[in-house]
Formats: structure tokens, sequence, C-alpha cells
């Protein structure tokens, strides 16, 4: 776990790298949703370079896809692309490498970013897999202002409806979206009754910052049959650096140069603690 | 075999297909009536998903199932699928590129006396400007049922309208003249060329009827295939003729005539007329009484045929 921490420090500074050089991106989410990914494509899901061809495999959807850089940093690192054309190529001219996850590239099953999209299309791959007695399972994740499109709940009757334990949503709890807090601009708590009284199975992941404990949620949402289960993961947006760190206005901030050495000399602090 | 509505036309091949063909799904948003889907439904229910009142939800787990390898045909009214979940359409079937053939029922003022909120007048313009989708508008059941043979087995997205009630056969059921993405000659003439889709097909070939027995031959072409658009067999269809007339249960923006008037102009500039519905909420009425008031039938089409060489 501790090598898996280090990691997603790792590639918080790709992905710096990957924003600062494209001149864009959305660096706040990038950041709040990298150790849900990094505990997924490392530690829970059966995805790899390998398997993605075959139907063996478990599926991924990035609802949030403007997170589009965390999940091209983790891609590369499980060797879908090399890291360096991404790094070079993101955003830039001509580039596969675009600013939301598309499908023509290797380890990518769905575009996305236009929200509310990714739990019905889960749903769907939910039933097709039960349908084909696969043990596939299929996860998402969704940002919290997202929860706002009303095709989330949608999915969400849907997913209750058929009782998909294949299928697990994680929320990014960052408790900031574009315009401000949450709870400003569209108040969304109380998720958990919420999503409960929709029929799933909730887990209320305290640090969703903290592979250990996104781990032990996974594998309790294993072990649940006849509904969907979700993660709600508290995580902080901007998550790695002090001068990002729960600001809105950091939602997709290009960091100026001091501001990216401090960023990185930060990232790289933080990858060293216990 | 007694003539059929097209939407129980699309059920009927479906269970065809179903029978051999496991990966294909029909899914509903409580539209398994209206979409003629109940025998499917009852007769396949593993192969068979409702979704509830909820559009969106519909396409988006159209398209995740066919990502997972399905075959699906997400029936729904014309004016719900091809707007309420434009976007699911446009982000997760075309974009993503996912085996989906989108249904759409009661298509055009099909629900005539229910209003605007049910006809669908824009659903030309809407799914075929999408990059990858592809639009069939099929004149009758016979022609359905040719398209629909080749649909259950291709693997690219698609939007498919059809009408509510049955119609009257443009072809014979042991004849009918069909080559995928290439539209139908239903006549050929030498005066006007009529350019036709869906239900308005038929009338374009009264109207050619008409024209014939007061000595102006027209061509007839049957545009099921809206997209990829024959243009070839539009521009052969405008040379030959002194004006062009398209006809379709549509706005007058950006469908059959749009595309009908872009084609001509560019490649043999000729005289061309839009026949659609109105840019305003229509008549109240039923589709024949509809299509009656905006001249949309065989006389009002060869009327305005008459009009353009006379003028």
């Amino acid at each position: 776990m501790k090598e898996l921490k280090k990691l997603a420090y790792r590639l918080r500074q790709d992905v710096v790298d990957m924003i600062v050089n494209g001149k864009g991106g959305h660096i706040g989410g990038d950041m709040s949703v990298m150790d849900i990914l990094v505990t997924l494509y490392f530690k829970e899901m059966n995805i790899t370079k390998e398997n993605f061809n075959t139907k063996d495999h478990d599926h991924f959807i990035m609802s949030k896809g403007h997170s589009v850089e965390a999940l091209y940093a983790v891609l590369a690192e499980k060797g879908f692309f090399s890291r360096e054309t991404v790094l070079k190529e993101f955003s830039q001219f001509g580039s596969k490498f675009i600013g939301h996850p598309n499908n023509k590239l290797p380890g990518i099953e769905m575009n996305s970013g236009a929200l509310g999209h990714g739990l019905p299309v889960a749903v769907g791959m939910a039933i097709a897999e039960r349908m084909n007695k696969s043990s596939n399972r299929v996860y998402v994740v969704m940002g919290d202002g997202e929860l706002a499109e009303g095709s989330v709940w949608e999915g969400a009757m849907a997913g209750a409806n058929y009782r998909l334990d294949n299928l697990c949503a994680v929320l990014d709890r960052n408790r900031l979206q574009i315009s401000g807090s949450t709870e400003d601009v569209m108040a969304l708590d109380d998720l958990h009754r919420k999503w409960e009284s929709f029929g799933w199975h909730v887990i209320d992941v305290s640090d969703g910052n903290d592979i250990e404990k996104l781990a032990a949620a996974f594998e309790e949402a294993r072990m649940v049959k006849g509904k969907p289960t979700v993660l709600i993961a508290n995580t902080v947006k901007g998550k790695g650096s002090p001068v990002m760190e729960n600001k809105a206005s950091w939602h997709h901030h290009v960091p100026n140069e001091e501001e990216y050495r401090q960023i990185m000399s930060d990232l790289k602090a933080r990858a060293q603690e216990d | 075999m007694a003539n059929i509505a097209n939407k129980q036309m699309i059920c009927e091949v479906l269970m065809e297909a179903a029978k051999k063909d496991k990966d294909i799904v029909v899914l509903c948003s409580d539209s398994r009536g209206s979409a003629s889907a109940t025998p499917f439904a009852n007769a396949f229910p593993e192969q068979f998903v409702e979704v509830g009142i909820a559009e969106q939800d519909l396409v988006g787990i159209a398209a995740g199932m066919a990502r997972v390898g399905k075959r699906t045909f997400p029936m729904s009214p014309a004016c719900f699928i091809a707007a309420r979940s434009y976007e699911q359409c446009k982000v997760d079937v075309a974009y993503s590129h996912t085996n989906v053939k989108l249904v759409g029922i009661s298509g055009g003022v099909s629900y005539g006396a229910l209003g605007m909120s049910h006809h669908s007048a824009q659903d030309i313009a809407c799914m075929a400007s999408i990059p990858g989708m592809r639009v069939y508008l099929p004149s009758d059941c016979n022609q359905t049922r040719k398209l629909m043979e080749v649909l259950v087995k291709d693997n690219e997205p698609a939007y498919i309208r059809v009408g509510r009630n049955a119609v009257d056969p443009v072809y014979s059921e042991d004849n009918v003249p069909f080559e995928m993405d290439k539209a139908t000659w239903v006549c050929k003439g030498e005066d006007v060329a009529i350019v036709a889709c869906g239900e308005m097909v038929l009338y374009a070939k009264q109207a050619a009827e008409i024209l014939k027995q007061k000595g102006i031959s027209a061509t007839v072409l049957d545009m099921y295939c809206v997209k990829p658009f024959d243009k070839a067999a539009v521009i052969e269809a405008a040379r030959h003729a002194k004006a062009v007339i398209s006809v379709e249960e549509h706005s007058p923006f950006g469908g059959l005539g749009s595309m009908v008037a872009q084609t001509v102009a560019e490649n043999c500039p000729k005289k061309c007329v839009t026949m659609s519905l109105p840019d305003e909420p229509v008549i109240t009425g039923n589709s024949k009484e509809v299509f009656a008031y905006y001249k949309l039938t065989g006389e009002g089409i060869a009327a305005k045929a008459e009009e353009l060489l006379n003028g």
C-alpha cells in the first residue's frame, strides 16, 4: 500500500507536467481522484494491456471525464501507451490525447465528458455481463457536482431495480465544483441517505485519498449481494499541495512557474511521508 | 401477408433474428406496447430490458450493453429518443461507436392530435448532423424488412424512424428493390424529380401517377437512406429533370429538403422546392388530416409539380 501511495504522488507529478505542457486541464479533480484510480487499477480491477481486447476483464468508466489527465497518467503506468508520448502530446494540435476520455485510445472503453452519462452506461455493461454469466465487474467514477444531472438518478434507479451487485460506483466527494462549494451551488447532502433510499449499498470512505481505506471499501463491495454499491469517497480537491488544496479556483487552473515549483516539491515530499 | 405497421415489421425481424442471435437485445422506456415490442418481450424475456420512463437511461444502458458485445435496439417514441436523449445518442452511441440501433417509433406527426410535444419534426436534422450516425426512414413494411435484415447483422450505430400506423405498401412483398444505402428508383421520368422519404414516398408515387395522366413524366426517388445520403442518385435524378421537389414529414430546416437542395445546388443547379411540415406547431388532427392540410398528398405534390413546370 505504501508503494501505491508513492505511485499516486508520482503520477500526480505527471499530471502537473501534462497540464503545464498542454496549457490546460482539470488539475483539482485530477488530484482528488488519483488515489481512487490507483487503487482501482493497481489493486482492485482486473484490467491489463493484455486482457483489454478480450472479453475477460473488468470495465471502467471515467464519468467525470474532465479528470482525464489523471486517467492518462494511470493508463501510461499500466503500459497502454507511453508516458513520454502523453506528456508531450496532451492537448497539442492533432493529438489523440484530448481533454476528455476517447475510446480510440487503448485502455479506454467509452467516451465521456458530458456529465451524467457514466452511470447509465455502467448499468448497461453490468446487465450485459450478467446476461453473459460473466464474473467481470463494472466500475464507474463520478464527480460530486455531476450528481446534479438527472440522468445519474435514472441510472441509480435502474442499478437497484436490476439488483446489479457486479456494479460499483465511486463518488469523488471533494465538495467543490467550478463555481464553488457543492453545497452552495446545488446542495447534495445527505448523500448517504439519498443513495441508500435509491436501494444501493453505501460505503462512506472517511478519507478517499487513503488507499488502504479505499481498498477495504472495494473489498466490502465485492461481498455485497443483490444490490449495487456506491463508495462516497471523501477526498480533497487539489490533494497533494497546499497551493491548490480545497480551492475552487484550482478546478482548471494552470500553475505558473512559481506554483509549479512549489507543487512539485510538495508532491515529492508527500510521497515520502508515512 | 397482411399489411402491417413498419414498427411491427421491425419487431418481426428482431424476433426472427433473436432466435439465432442471443446477443440481440430490445430495450424499451415503458414503450413496449406502442413499439409493438410486447411479443418480443414475452418471447425473449432474457433479451429484453425495461428501463421505465427514462430515455437518457434507455440510450446510455443500450450503449453500455453494446460495448460488452450486445446488439441493442432501444425503441421509444421518436420525439423522445431523438431529442430527450440526444446527447446520449451523440456521445454514448455515435462518438463512442457502439452497436446501437436507435428505433424512433410513431415518428413525424403520427401522434396527431397529441400535439407538438409528441411530434418529431426535428429528428432528421438532429440525428443526421451527428458524425457516424446513419439515418433511415423506410417507406413501407416490405422495405422495412429488407432494411432491418441488414441492420440486425451490422455493427454500426443507426437511427431508424418509422410511423405509428400501417401504411399502404409502395412495393409488393415479393418484389422489393433494395440496395443498402442506395436510394430506390420508384419510377423514372423526364420532367420533374420527386425525392421523398418515409411515408411520403407513397404520396410521391401517387403524384407521379396523377402527373402521368396529364402527360408529365416524373422520377420518384425513395431516399429511405437519408444518411449516408445517396448524392449520386439525387444528382442523376435532377440532371434528367427540369425541377426537383423534396417531400418529407419533418421541419423545413435541416431535413431531406435541405440535403437535396444542397446537393442539387452544388452539382447541377435546378429549381428546387421543399415540401414539408411548417415551421410552427402543426394543426390539430390525425396524420392523414395533417398531411392533407399541408398538401403532403399525391394531389398536393402533383399540383406543386405542375406549378413548377408551368411557372
